[in-house]
């Protein structure tokens, strides 16, 4: 039976991946014949790529890890930290097995193709398309710079859910998710043709003569279309407020709703067992998210170094209006209120990143902080879930209000970089469109959120099928250190 | 013999444990140990979570000596260890039937 043996979940995740493996073509690893010329890679943006990749990992192992771990009680630390590390590993794999391909290939505008299955066709010289025209960097920093977004992405999920998961239920959902949840939504937010393809298209309507113009109409809104549903609403996002934030966080609600609460809540002292670790964890996140925000850029340049910019007084002014609200209304300002909020802070300015200006990114922060510690403290105790480290309050409801902030923020008037349009020849900043851009970015929001709320009360239902989501309350009690993995945290 | 059971605020163990090195008293036994008395615990706030915490962080020392010394010891003990404040703990006289020196086999007060 199944259910009686957890290790199944695992055994099932990696069979499929060695199965995979098996049976792929070796034929697959030999280059495309014949690409194109290509211009030559510029080694500024790939060196910058190759360290915000590494970047990214860092916020993931240790950053989120030690962030989370200090936040449950001793006798879980070991438990999250084991989550996000085994998330992290196994993503990796999956992405480029066949992740990369369902989110970056053409396909539909719902989900990618297998085109590049065990990245097939890619090699050294292959060359992945940036937000510049001939600017490409490599297409092997790009797919491990996409693939450390996979891997945090689930991860910040486990904290919803945390302390009253099996390790086998999150063996087999974080794969499951992955596959139905995260690549559908990556491309439908990400997945377009680049902007070298839009502009060759519009270049050659520029020059067809009056028969040819059909025909090269055609052409360019055929290019055009290769990209994601909610790319073409015009939905920005430059970093991952969709994709990211909101997508785990309303995943972690629905687990957090479908296992239920700790065991005691409520009722039992479950105060953090380190807030030195989380103090760790969340200044690793920020040094790390320079590489998430900043790099998301995929050049140095001004664009990056505007992301970075804000990042920093986004995440700056989200802590201190967190601290000093929650001094004012609880009389104390604590340490984990700057952290939550410096937490908050950066997931608001995830998706605002490339497009706000500073002082726009500094409103976005103040507001969020506040926000989102309005969220975890009263609309939590109100409601009754038990998000145990708050992914929901801050990740889901911080990316919403970057993703809707960041559709007002991104107004050249108010200091914003604009949104470029490039089927202009050359590229040009396009006019703003207030409340359209508004409804673009809360069609984003909408769909974010039923897809992954949809899909992971499914994925979460068939993982308690086929293993169950909860360990016994005797389990739980022990601690899941103890009791799912053999070990403990702190020996004394 | 007797034991002399105090329990203090955790910063004020040096203090005492130099007042019982100057009356002669030379050796204890520290255990750190949580409880409540009339003061009562704190409250500890996080992320809008509230926890009323009851016991405290305390020490306790125990210290065998000569019926003889008991007074002078719980007046070094009280001396040294009181702030005024409310939370400075508490001492406790128990009787000690008998002692041995594990190292000698020296027996009662020749062992203290």
């Amino acid at each position: 039976m199944l259910k009686k043996t957890p290790v199944c979940a695992g055994l099932a995740a990696l069979a499929v991946i060695a199965a995979a493996l098996l049976f792929s073509d070796p034929a697959f690893a030999e280059p495309a014949a014949a690409a194109p010329a290509l211009p030559p890679i510029n080694k500024g943006d790939n060196a910058w790529m190759l360290t915000s990749t590494v970047l990214v990992l860092l916020m993931t192992i240790p950053g989120l890890a030690l962030f989370y771990a200090g936040l449950v009680r001793p006798k879980n630390a070991l438990s999250v930290l084991t989550h996000v590390f085994y998330t992290v590993c196994i993503v990796i794999l999956i992405w480029c097995i066949y992740g990369y391909s369902l989110a970056f290939t053409g396909g539909s505008s719902i989900i990618g193709g297998f085109e590049k299955i065990f990245l097939k066709g890619v090699t050294a010289d292959s060359q992945a398309a940036t937000f510049s025209v001939g600017a490409n960097i490599s297409e092997y920093v790009y797919i491990t710079f996409q693939m450390t977004f996979a891997a945090i992405t689930p991860a910040l999920i486990v904290g919803a859910f945390a302390e009253r998961m099996k390790f086998s239920a999150v063996a087999l959902f974080i794969p499951l998710w992955v596959t139905f949840v995260y690549f559908p939504i990556a491309h439908m937010v990400w997945y377009w043709a680049g902007p070298d393809a839009i502009q060759d298209a519009a270049k050659a309507l520029a020059a067809a003569g009056p028969d040819a113009k059909a025909a090269a109409q055609a052409k360019l809104d055929e290019v055009m279309a290769d990209a994601g549903l909610v790319f073409q609403w015009g939905a920005i996002d430059f970093a991952g407020g969709t994709v990211v934030h909101i997508n785990s966080g309303i995943a972690g609600l629905v687990g957090a709703l479908l296992v239920g609460k700790r065991t005691g809540y409520g009722k039992e002292l479950m105060p953090p067992h380190s807030l030195t670790f989380t103090m760790i964890g969340a200044s690793l996140l920020w040094v790390g998210w320079f590489g998430f925000n900043a790099g998301s850029n995929l050049e140095a340049n001004g664009g990056a170094a505007l992301a970075m910019i804000n990042s920093f007084v986004a995440t700056a002014a989200a802590a201190m209006s967190w601290m000093f609200a929650e001094w004012l209304v609880k009389g104390k300002p604590s340490l984990l209120g700057a952290l939550s909020g410096c937490v908050a802070g950066l997931v608001a300015v995830t998706p605002a990143a490339g497009y706000a200006g500073p002082m726009g990114a500094i409103v976005l922060g103040l507001i969020v902080g506040v926000v989102c510690l309005f969220f975890v403290t009263t609309v939590k105790n109100a409601l009754g879930y038990d998000d145990a480290l708050d992914v929901f309050g801050v990740h889901c409801i911080g990316g919403i209000v970057g993703a809707i902030g960041t559709g007002i923020l991104v107004n050249p008037l108010l200091g914003g970089a604009g949104i470029i349009d490039y089927s202009a020849i050359p590229p040009k900043v396009a006019d703003y469109d207030f409340w359209a851009q508004l409804i673009s970015q809360c069609k984003g929001v909408l769909t974010t959120l039923v897809w992954s709320g949809v899909g992971s009360f499914i994925l979460y239902k068939v993982v308690d099928i086929l293993v169950g989501l909860r360990p016994s309350v005797e389990a739980e009690r022990e601690g899941l250190d103890i009791t799912d993995h053999g070990e403990r945290a702190y020996t004394m | 013999m007797k034991i002399v059971m105090a329990i203090i605020k955790p910063f004020k163990l040096d203090e005492v444990r130099d007042a019982l090195t100057a009356i002669g008293v030379h050796g204890m036994t520290v255990t750190e140990v949580k409880g409540y008395g009339r003061q009562k615990g704190h409250t500890e706030i996080y992320r809008g979570a509230e926890y009323a915490v009851s016991f405290l962080p305390k020490v306790k020392i125990e210290v065998a000596v000569d019926t003889a010394q008991v007074d002078k010891t719980v007046d070094a003990i009280t001396a040294a260890a009181k702030t005024g404040q409310i939370g400075d703990g508490k001492i406790f006289i128990l009787g000690l039937d008998s002692a041995v020196r594990i190292r000698t086999g020296e027996t009662d007060a020749a062992a203290l």
